[in-house]
């Protein structure tokens, strides 16, 4: 087994819009800036894997304008996923670990601006049973917490004390979108407010990954990935009990995260109330720092937020803010797919 | 910025779908008003069926008739319908366990407000007027307090005369979209009948139409740089078959044109000259049709063929 960490990490500040800029005018300063905290060329980066969606804003195949901003002439070993960048990751990873490259650009992006992202997510829905009825994100994620209130899981008070510390921490986040004092607000779809739901916006992120000791040259302290694992439940959503999360469960067994507690976890939970369904399945106590970027709530650029959430406990990792984190990323309706990685730092490890 | 260019975009398309047996039955028996679920290898009933088993994996086969009346299992009051769900009056969102079956069907609930719903309470199925062999043919679901239906599904064989095949789920999103910056700044240059690039500042590079960053370097490209109008043939094909709802005469030439002063080839329609006799390094100009905010074709300028030498690099 090869060690792989995450040594570098950049995002956008995310915005409500950023009609300016192009896919890859909004991705080339978060390249431009890991690649330079590595000091790395491009031309020295032994692959490159990215993770955005075409649905968001409408353009077909505009991965392949992103790449531009990565200089990919002469042609360089290059992967894409329509999934959030967290399984561009992944992929990067498994790359690495199969010893095919020892370092990977990891890179995402999303335009949620151009369309009505609530309406654009259903079209990833079963075209069956499910896309006929459109029934958009927030709604889904509201028949989940629904469902936890009937379980006795939280309330609404409980979930606005989650979105009010999400916001509040992100107030030293520069890169946040929504922080600070945001009231609860309206039922957008009961029993979830405004302020239980993530706000719309723009944005990109990137990692780079190394291995071994290409990883100790490159950054002070890395952010050793000792274990990444990705689990899916069934679509349906009738078919699920959806306040619990087994897939994220099973994900982090593989990932080791159960064998040693973790001081930091950064979860992918874009409604205040996957936050309670995942801090459930992961076993997460008042020991444990949750999302101390914000998370989602505070800035959600779809297919980035995932990787965002490996970048942000890396980060912390490379500042000596965390020994042992967790990163979390997630994907489809109501968490139906799941991503853990326990991240290390050296001292730890020793 | 003001200065971005930005238009409505609809990306619309009919989703089209075949079905395999089970999902067959299913979508034809609703049109039958007939609800069928499929039976899992643990025992239990799925409703809406699914063709391979969500825990082991195994084809599922064996088909079941539920009743039309079932128990609310989580719900979500929806104040603000969207375009084209079930109800354009403000709804509940579902999750319905109908009588008989294991799981639980997502649909709309008819209801006066959120304090008219609650988790548990009994529904019974609101059929479409029209049906065709769809999840719509259920028009939602309705409050019902009349007795329930058997909890033991019984045996169905899944035929019916003249079953559904297929669907066509219709696919509609509404965009803005922008343009950005570099390609903003070329529409608008082309609305004058001009040809505005941008050069790398690293390797220099002029690329026509802009795409913002220089693919080799990947670094912003910023200087703009009028290119053409001339230009020359670097590569070309003949169009045989005609393109639906496009009003030119086959056969005719596409060609990639390398304008003066770009490192980029272009596409367009080469006229002017019968299609046989164009040819790699042919020198051609721009034919603006009135109003248009693009050249219509190329045609020839009469000048000398250019040297393949001179062009070989944009080939
Ligand atoms: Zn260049």
């Amino acid at each position: 087994m090869r060690d792989v960490a995450i040594v570098a990490f950049a995002q956008t500040a995310h915005r409500r819009r950023t009609d300016e800029l192009s896919e890859v005018d909004l991705l080339m300063p978060v390249l431009h800036e890991v690649l330079g905290a590595t000091g790395l060329k491009a031309n020295e980066i032994g692959f490159t894997c990215s993770g955005s969606a075409d649905y968001l804003a409408g353009r077909a195949f505009s991965f392949t304008m992103a790449l531009d901003g990565v200089g990919a002439h002469p042609p360089i070993s290059e992967s894409h996923v329509e999934m959030d960048g967290a399984w561009a990751l992944y992929e990067a990873w498994v790359k690495i670990m199969t010893g095919e490259a020892d370092t990977a650009l990891v890179y995402s992006y999303g335009k949620s601006s151009p369309g009505e992202v609530r309406d654009v997510l259903t079209r990833q829905l079963d075209p069956y049973y499910l896309a006929p009825l459109w029934p958009d994100s927030v709604s889904l994620a509201a028949l989940q917490a629904q469902a936890l209130i009937d379980a006795g899981d939280t309330d609404e008070a409980a979930l606005a004390s989650i979105a009010a510390r999400s916001r509040t921490d992100a107030t030293t986040n520069p890169y946040a979108q929504l922080t600070g004092d945001v009231p609860a607000g309206d039922h957008l779809v009961h029993p979830l407010r405004t302020g239980d739901c993530p706000p719309i916006g723009d944005g990109a992120a990137a990692v780079v990954l190394a291995a071994g000791d290409t990883a100790r040259a490159l950054c002070a302290r890395p952010a050793w990935i000792r274990g990444i694992d990705h689990r899916i439940e069934a679509h349906s959503l009738g078919v699920r009990d959806l306040t619990d999360s087994p897939s994220t469960r099973l994900a982090a067994q593989h990932a080791g995260a159960f064998e040693r507690p973790v001081d930091t976890a950064e979860l992918h939970a874009p409604f205040t109330s996957q936050e309670v369904v995942l801090r459930k399945a992961l076993g997460l106590g008042g020991d444990t720092r949750i999302n101390p970027s914000g998370g989602a709530l505070a800035a959600n650029p779809i297919m980035a937020a995932g990787l965002i959430r490996l970048g942000e406990a890396a980060a912390r990792i490379h500042r000596g803010e965390s020994d042992r984190a967790l990163a979390h990323a997630t994907s489809g309706p109501c968490l139906q797919q799941n991503l853990v990685a326990v991240l290390e730092g050296e001292s730890a490890h020793a | 910025m003001t200065d971005v260019l930005s238009a409505p975009l609809v990306v619309e398309f009919p989703f089209t779908r075949s079905l395999g047996p089970v999902q067959s039955a299913f979508l034809t028996g609703l049109r039958e008003r007939t609800v069928l679920g499929v039976r899992a290898d643990d025992g239990t009933v799925l409703v809406p069926p699914v063709e391979y088993d969500p825990v082991t994996a195994n084809e599922l086969r064996e088909l079941v008739e539920v009743a039309t009346t079932g128990t609310v299992t989580t719900w979500a009051w929806n104040p603000f319908p969207r375009r084209d769900q079930p109800l354009g009056t403000p709804f509940a969102w579902v999750l319905v366990r109908l009588d008989g079956a294991a799981t639980a069907l997502l649909h709309a609930l008819d209801a006066p407000g959120p304090d008219a719903v609650h988790t548990g309470m009994r529904v019974r199925i609101r059929w479409a007027a029209t049906r065709t062999g769809a999840i719509t043919d259920i028009a939602c679901f309705e409050p019902y307090e009349g007795e329930a239906g058997p909890d033991e599904p019984t045996h169905h064989d899944g035929e019916f005369t003249d079953p559904v095949t297929g669907i066509v789920a219709p696919a509609r999103l509404d965009y803005v979209h922008t343009a950005g910056r570099a390609q903003s700044a070329y529409l608008k240059a082309l609305a004058g009948h001009r040809t505005v690039g941008e050069r790398c500042p690293a390797c220099r590079k002029v690329y026509v139409p802009p795409r913002g960053a220089c693919p080799t370097c990947g670094i912003a490209t910023a200087e703009q740089v009028e290119v053409g109008p001339r230009g020359t043939v670097t590569t070309f094909c003949i169009v045989n078959i005609k393109a639906k709802n496009l009003d030119i005469e086959v056969p005719y030439v596409y060609a990639h044109i390398a304008l003066d002063g770009a490192d980029l080839a272009l596409h367009g329609r080469i006229a002017g000259i019968p299609y046989d006799q164009v040819r790699m390094g042919l020198r051609v100009e721009p034919v603006w049709a009135e109003g248009a905010a693009h050249p219509d074709h190329y045609r020839p300028t009469g000048e000398p063929d250019a040297d393949y030498d001179t062009y070989k690099e944009l080939v």
